[in-house]
């Protein structure tokens, strides 16, 4: 394992600890963008670039400003002393523990892994697009649509109803 | 890097963002977790890919794509529910968020 790897492994998780655990909503924001950082610089270790470019620009750049909107939206004047975990967490979290445990004795008694890295090819973002046009054009029409109708839906739930009175 | 250093890395991504997920009474934190695992399964895919055996065919890279403009698109509609349950209960703490309960 080499030093970079560990080094970024230690901030992305570190970052995710953080987002979930800690008590002001700001600071969670902040710490899950640092977590997004962080998986973007593995996708470019992993020769995606073009995957870790739009992981900034979409979960950092958009996903991460409208969760810290949300937050300053939904302030309220709660008690600064309020449990942050809800009363049946040790569930939530043996829950955790199981799944990961499961995930991490399946990953490390499999044989069919490959050990060895194979050689960097070049994926260039004209063979993204390329396929895009002509193999995955349907889907990526239907993404369109799925955007627009869940933008659209989320500005009607979120508007304020001024009925007339 | 071994492949198995990537997927443990993104089991523990998922087991974070699960734990805060089911344990969280603010809802956007709530929403945070299922973000976070679901960019686990997004580093898993990438992983498998490039270690697989077409690491120079597009097709990891584009699910990718598609996996991230789906996710954007729940966490929108997701925080505007968010938002319009805070108008109403003026409150996101989701014990508190228990009218349908039994």
């Amino acid at each position: 394992m080499t030093l970079a790897f560990i080094i970024l492994a230690a901030a992305t998780l570190a970052g995710a600890l953080a987002a979930m655990t800690l008590r002001n909503l700001v600071h969670c924001a902040l710490a899950l963008t640092i977590a997004f950082g962080g998986l973007a610089l593995f996708y470019l270790r992993l020769n995606a670039q073009f995957v870790g470019l739009a992981q900034i620009l979409v979960y950092v750049g958009a996903v991460a400003i409208l969760i810290v909107f949300a937050i300053l939206l939904t302030r309220g004047i709660e008690a600064p002393q309020q449990a942050i975990f809800s009363p049946a967490w040790v569930v939530g979290a043996a829950v955790a523990l199981i799944v990961f445990g499961l995930l991490a004795g399946i990953i490390l008694s499999s044989k069919a892994l490959p050990a060895t890295e194979p050689a960097a090819v070049e994926t260039t973002v004209r063979q993204i697009g390329t396929e895009l046009m002509t193999k995955y054009v349907v889907p990526l029409e239907v993404v369109g649509l799925l955007l627009t109708a869940a933008l659209i839906g989320a500005v009607i739930i979120a508007r304020e109803e001024n009925e007339p009175k | 890097m071994t492949l198995p250093a990537y997927l443990i890395l993104s089991a523990l991504l998922f087991a974070i963002g699960l734990g805060g997920a089911l344990t969280r009474r603010n809802a956007i934190i709530v929403l945070i977790g299922i973000e976070l695992m679901l960019n686990a399964a997004n580093l898993n895919f990438i992983a498998f890919w490039r270690y697989g055996p077409n690491p120079q065919s597009p097709t990891g890279p584009v699910f990718v794509i598609f996996s991230i403009g789906v996710a954007a698109a729940e966490a929108a509609v997701g925080l505007a529910l968010i938002i319009a349950t805070y108008r109403h209960y003026r409150t996101t703490d989701l014990d508190r968020i228990d009218s349908m309960k039994g």
